[in-house]
C-alpha cells in the first residue's frame, strides 16, 4: 500500500529558531495519524506547511500527496486537493447562519446568485453525517462550542476532504462533546477518509489513532504503531521516563486565609439568570482547593466576579481574607487585599501578546518598579529575569515577545505576573489547558511551591485527574452552585461525576 | 552577560531596529532632496524658522494623536476643537477684552473639558471614539461659526501674538547672531548627550546593551551636530521662537510621560490587550478618559498657537488639521491596532509632513500635486510597516 501523503526531510526555520529540522511524515490511506509532542515541538508549523500556510519555497523538502509531489502557494491550493485543515480556534463568523458558514467562499451559486434551497439541502445533508441537530439558519455563535466544532467539520465534508487535520480538537470540549467527536472520527475512517490529529489526550489518541508520530525539538522521534501505550509516548515525548505525572507533596496547611460567603452572581445580560448561587467555601494557608465541574457549571463565573467583579452582576457574599471582610469590587481593591486570578483564556485576557516577557510580567505590579510613577527600566529588567529564571520561562531573555513562546512558556509569565504581586490567594482557571505533558508538570510543581510557601491556592479545572493528583480538597460546582465536598482520601473521578449528575437530578426536580 | 544572546552586532541591530531608523532617514533625505531642489531656500534661516512656526500646532497635537491612537483609539474631532478654541480666545480678548494671561490658562481648561465630555462617552459607554468624535468634529465646527458669527475676529494684542510670532529675546545683547539660540542650542546638546550616556551606563549596570557602542557614538555626534547647526541658522535670523521652546518642552514631557511612567506604560497596555489590561488591575476607562482629555487640552493649545499667528481667528480655522495630526501619528509607526507607537516617531512624522509641504510648495508644485503626494507618502509608510512586521514574522 502507498502513503496518501508523505512529507520527507521538512525544515523550517524562523529567525534565530530552527522550528522543524529534517522531520519525516508517511500517512497511509484511510488510517488515524496522530502528532504527538509538547509544545514548541513543531506539530502546529508541520500542519502549516502541510496545508500551505507557509507556501512553498519557504521551507525545505518535499511533501507528496497521492504519489504527486505538491507546492501550495497557499491554504486554497491544499483545500483544493482535498487536504482540510481544522484550527483549534475555529474559524468561524459567528453572526452567520450554520448553512452560511459551511458554504462560506464555496458558496452554492450560479453567475454570483446563491441558489438557497440548495445550500439548505446540502448543509442538512452534511448536518446529519456530523450528527449535528440544528437548522442551517441558526447563527453559529448561538450553539456551543462543541457544536461549532460540528459545523467546522461539517464544513470540511462540504469540500470533498481526503486528509482531514484536526489540531486539538477536543481541548475546549466537555467529556460527552470529545466523545461523539472521536465517534465521528472513526466513522470518518469507516468511510475510508484519512485524518491527522494532534492531541495532548493521550487516552483519546490510544482510543482512535492507528499510528502516533511523536515530535520533539523539531525533529521525528518515532512513528509507533498499535497497540499504543501512554507510557511509551510520554517518554518519547519528553525524552525521558516519567516516574509520575504528579510531582510528590507534603501538605502543611495552616489558619484560614480567605473565605467566600453566600456568594451570588447574576448574568450580565439575562438578569433572570442566575449564574452563580449561594456559594460559600475557604482556603487556608497552604492549602490546594479543587473546583470541579463541567463546563458552563459557573466556575469560571464565580471566579471573576470573586476577584474584582470582573464577570456579571453580584448580587450577594462577602470576602474575608484572614477573618476581615475586604471590598474586591474593583480589580485593583482585590490585588491590594491579596488575591490573584491567573485566567482560563491566556491569550484573550491574560497577555499582552505584542509586549515582551517583561513588560508582561511587571503589568500588575509596576508600582513595585518605579518611585514616585517613574519606571526604573534596570529593575523591572531584573525582576523580569528573576522570574524567567524562578520559572524556567525557556527563551533567551526577557525581550521576547510573548506571541512567540509555547503554550507552557505563556503560561509560566501569566504565573510570573501574579506572583509579582505576592498575593495570599491565586486562583488558576485551567492553569494546565493546551499545555503538554511535560510542562504540566512544571506548572503542576510551581502549584505545589507556592502552597509550600504557604499561599493558599484555588484550582479551576475540567482535567478531573489533574484535581486528584493535585488537590487536598475538591468543591463539585453544577449549574451555578456547590453540591459536594470531597476531601483527599475520599474524592475520585466516579464520585465527582456522580455528584455532577445528582446534582443535576435534584436541581431538575425542583425546578419541575 | 555580555556575550547573551541578546547583545546584537551592526547588521541585525539595524535590521530589528530598522523602523525607528528608518524614518529619521526618511525625514533626512527628504529634507536633503528638497534643499537640492530648492537651491538651497529650505534651510535659508527665515524658513527654517517659518518651518517652525507653521507646523508647531500639527506637533503640538500630535502628541496628544499618539496617545490616543496607542491606548486604541483616534480622535478626529482635533481640528474643529482647534478652530472653536481659538474662536473662543478671539472673543474673550477682543470682545470681552478680558487679560491674555487670564485667556489662555481659561481656553486650555475648555479644552480639557472637551476633551473629558468626549472621553467620557469612549471610556464610560464604551461607545466607539470614531463616532464620537466624529460628531465631536461636526458639533465644534459649528459652534466655532456660531461663536465667530461667521467672521473673522481679531486683531490680538501683542502679547497673546508672541505665544506663535513671538522670538526668546536675546540675554547677552548681541542680536546678531543671537547669542541665547547658541547658548540654549548648546545646553540642549549637552543634556541630551549627558542623559543618553546615563542611560547606557545604566543598562551596563544591569548587563543590557542592546545598542552597539559606534551606533550610539555616530547617533549622539548627529544629535549633537544637528542641534548645533538649527540653533546656529536660526541665531543668525531672530533666535529662538517662543512656540519652539514650547514644543521641545511638550515633546520632552510626553516622552518622558509615555517611556518611563507607570500611566505611559498602563496607556501602552490598554492598546495592546485592553481586556488583559483590565484584568491586571488596570483602570483602563479612567485612562481612555484622561487621555481623551489630555488631547483636549493639546488641541486647545493647538487652537491658540494657531490663531496667535494668524493674529485673528476665522470659522475656517482647523479645517482638515485632524488628517494632517493623524497621518503625522501613523507615518511616525504608530500601530492603527494601538499598543504601539513613539512620541519620537510622531514629532519626526510631523515633521516629514511639514518639510514636504514646505518644501513643495517653495518649488511651486500644485495643492493637487501636494495632496496626491502626501496620501501616497502616508501609504507608503504603514506598508513599509507592515512589510516589515510580516518579514519578522
Amino acid at each position: 500500500m502507498t502513503a496518501i501523503m508523505e512529507m520527507r526531510g521538512i525544515t523550517k526555520t524562523f529567525p534565530g529558531v530552527k522550528a522543524l529540522d529534517d522531520v519525516n511524515l508517511t500517512v497511509m490511506p484511510g488510517e488515524i495519524h496522530a502528532i504527538c509532542g509538547e509544545n514548541g515541538a513543531g506539530k502546529s508549523t508541520l500542519m502549516k506547511v502541510l496545508s500551505g500556510v507557509y507556501p512553498h519555497g519557504s521551507y525545505e523538502g518535499e511533501i507528496l500527496f497521492e504519489g504527486q509531489p505538491m507546492a501550495f502557494r497557499g491554504i486554497q491550493d491544499s483545500e483544493d486537493k482535498g487536504i482540510i485543515i481544522i484550527h483549534q480556534e475555529l474559524a468561524l463568523v459567528p453572526l452567520l447562519s450554520i448553512a452560511e458558514n459551511i458554504f462560506l467562499g464555496n458558496e452554492v451559486a450560479s453567475g454570483g446568485r446563491i441558489d438557497w434551497p440548495e445550500t439548505y439541502k446540502r448543509t442538512t445533508d452534511v448536518l446529519a453525517k456530523v450528527g449535528l441537530r440544528e437548522a442551517p439558519n441558526v447563527a453559529v455563535g448561538k450553539l456551543g462550542v462543541g457544536k461549532q466544532q460540528l459545523v467546522e467539520i461539517a464544513k470540511a465534508l462540504s469540500k470533498r476532504v481526503k486528509l482531514l487535520i484536526l489540531d486539538e480538537p477536543t481541548a475546549s470540549l466537555q467529556e460527552n462533546d470529545s466523545q461523539t467527536l472521536l465517534d465521528l472520527m472513526l466513522e470518518f475512517k469507516a468511510q475510508g477518509i484519512t485524518s491527522i490529529i494532534i492531541s495532548h489526550k493521550l487516552n483519546e489518541i490510544r482510543r482512535v489513532a492507528d499510528r502516533v508520530t511523536v515530535l520533539r525539538d523539531g525533529h521525528t522521534v518515532s512513528t509507533m504503531d498499535a497497540p499504543i501505550s501512554e507510557e511509551r509516548i510520554i517518554r518519547e515525548m519528553v525524552g525521558r521516563d516519567m516516574d509520575s505525572r504528579f510531582p510528590e507533596r507534603s501538605p502543611q496547611i495552616g489558619e484560614v486565609l480567605m473565605e467566600v460567603e453566600g456568594w451570588s452572581v447574576r448574568h450580565p445580560e439575562h438578569a433572570e439568570r442566575m449564574v452563580v448561587r449561594d456559594v460559600s467555601f475557604h482556603v487556608r494557608a497552604g492549602e490546594i482547593v479543587g473546583i470541579a465541574g463541567l463546563m458552563g457549571a459557573g466556575r469560571t463565573e464565580l471566579a471573576m466576579s470573586v476577584f474584582g467583579q470582573s464577570y456579571g452582576i453580584k448580587t450577594g457574599g462577602t470576602v474575608k481574607m484572614r477573618g476581615t471582610a475586604v471590598d474586591t469590587s474593583s480589580v485593583r481593591r482585590a490585588v491590594t487585599a491579596g488575591l490573584a486570578y491567573v485566567t482560563e483564556d491566556r491569550k484573550g485576557l491574560g497577555l499582552i501578546l505584542d509586549d515582551p516577557i517583561m513588560r508582561n510580567t511587571t503589568l500588575s505590579a509596576l508600582q513595585k518598579v518605579s518611585t514616585n510613577s517613574v519606571l526604573d527600566s534596570g529593575k523591572e529588567r531584573q525582576v523580569a529575569e528573576d522570574y524567567r529564571r524562578a520559572l524556567a520561562i525557556r527563551t533567551p531573555g526577557v525581550f521576547q515577545k510573548v506571541m512567540n513562546l509555547s503554550g507552557g512558556n505563556q503560561q509560566k509569565v501569566v504565573l510570573a505576573k501574579w506572583l509579582f504581586t505576592d498575593p495570599q490567594v491565586l486562583i488558576l482557571d485551567e492553569p494546565t489547558r493546551g499545555i503538554d505533558v511535560g510542562a504540566k508538570f512544571e506548572i503542576y510543581t510551581i502549584i505545589n511551591e507556592l502552597a509550600a510557601q504557604g499561599r493558599g491556592v484555588v484550582v479551576i479545572s475540567s482535567e478531573m485527574p489533574e484535581l486528584l493528583g493535585l488537590c487536598d480538597r475538591i468543591h463539585v460546582m453544577n449549574e451555578g452552585a456547590f453540591v459536594g465536598e470531597l476531601g483527599r482520601g475520599e474524592a475520585s473521578q466516579e464520585r465527582i461525576m456522580s455528584m455532577i449528575v445528582k446534582g443535576k437530578e435534584e436541581h431538575h426536580g425542583r425546578v419541575a | 552577560m555580555a556575550a547573551s544572546p541578546e547583545a546584537p552586532g551592526l547588521g541585525s541591530y539595524f535590521r530589528n531596529n530598522l523602523r525607528e531608523y528608518g524614518i529619521l532617514v526618511a525625514l533626512v533625505v527628504i529634507m536633503g532632496y528638497f534643499q537640492f531642489a530648492t537651491g538651497g531656500v529650505l534651510m535659508r534661516p527665515v524658513n527654517l524658522t517659518n518651518l517652525f512656526l507653521q507646523n508647531s500646532y500639527i506637533i503640538i497635537m500630535a502628541l496628544g494623536m499618539l496617545m490616543v491612537i496607542v491606548s486604541g483609539h483616534i480622535d478626529l474631532s482635533v481640528g474643529s476643537v482647534a478652530g472653536f478654541v481659538g474662536g473662543l480666545a478671539a472673543v474673550m480678548l477682543v470682545h470681552w477684552n478680558w487679560p491674555v494671561a487670564v485667556v489662555i490658562p481659561a481656553c486650555l481648561i475648555a479644552g480639557f473639558m472637551i476633551g473629558a465630555a468626549q472621553g467620557y462617552w469612549i471610556a464610560y459607554w464604551k461607545i466607539p471614539s470614531f463616532i464620537v468624535t466624529l460628531a465631536g468634529m461636526l458639533v465644534f465646527r459649528g459652534l466655532a461659526l456660531w461663536l465667530l458669527e461667521g467672521a473673522s475676529v481679531g486683531p490680538f494684542p501683542r502679547s497673546f501674538q508672541a505665544l506663535s510670532t513671538g522670538f526668546v529675546p536675546d540675554l547677552f545683547g548681541v542680536g546678531k547672531p543671537n547669542v541665547t539660540a547658541l547658548v540654549l542650542g548648546g545646553l540642549t546638546a549637552l543634556a541630551l548627550v549627558y542623559l543618553s550616556v546615563r542611560a547606557r551606563r545604566r543598562q551596563m549596570k544591569y548587563g543590557i546593551e542592546d545598542e552597539p557602542f559606534v551606533i550610539f557614538a555616530v547617533k549622539n555626534a548627529l544629535i549633537v551636530f544637528a542641534l548645533l547647526f538649527i540653533s546656529w541658522l536660526l541665531a543668525t535670523y531672530r533666535g529662538l521662537p517662543n512656540v519652539l521652546i514650547t514644543m521641545a518642552v511638550l515633546i520632552s514631557a510626553y516622552t518622558f510621560l509615555t517611556q518611563s511612567t507607570t500611566l505611559g506604560r498602563r496607556i501602552y497596555a490598554i492598546g495592546g490587550n485592553e481586556k488583559a489590561a483590565k484584568l491586571s488591575g488596570i483602570n483602563t476607562e479612567r485612562l481612555t478618559f484622561l487621555t481623551f482629555a489630555n488631547m483636549g487640552m493639546l488641541a486647545a493649545l493647538a487652537g491658540l498657537v494657531f490663531a496667535a499667528r494668524l493674529n485673528t481667528a476665522t470659522p475656517k480655522a482647523g479645517v482638515g488639521f485632524e488628517l494632517d495630526v493623524i497621518a503625522a501619528v501613523f507615518i511616525g509607526g504608530a500601530s492603527m491596532a494601538g499598543g504601539a507607537g513613539k512620541i519620537v516617531g510622531a514629532v519626526i512624522g510631523a515633521f516629514i509632513m511639514g518639510v514636504m509641504n514646505n518644501g513643495m510648495s517653495i518649488l511651486g508644485i500644485g495643492i493637487d500635486y501636494q495632496q496626491v503626494i502626501k496620501g501616497l507618502v502616508l501609504l507608503a509608510a504603514v506598508i513599509f510597516d507592515v512589510y516589515n512586521k510580516n518579514r519578522q514574522g
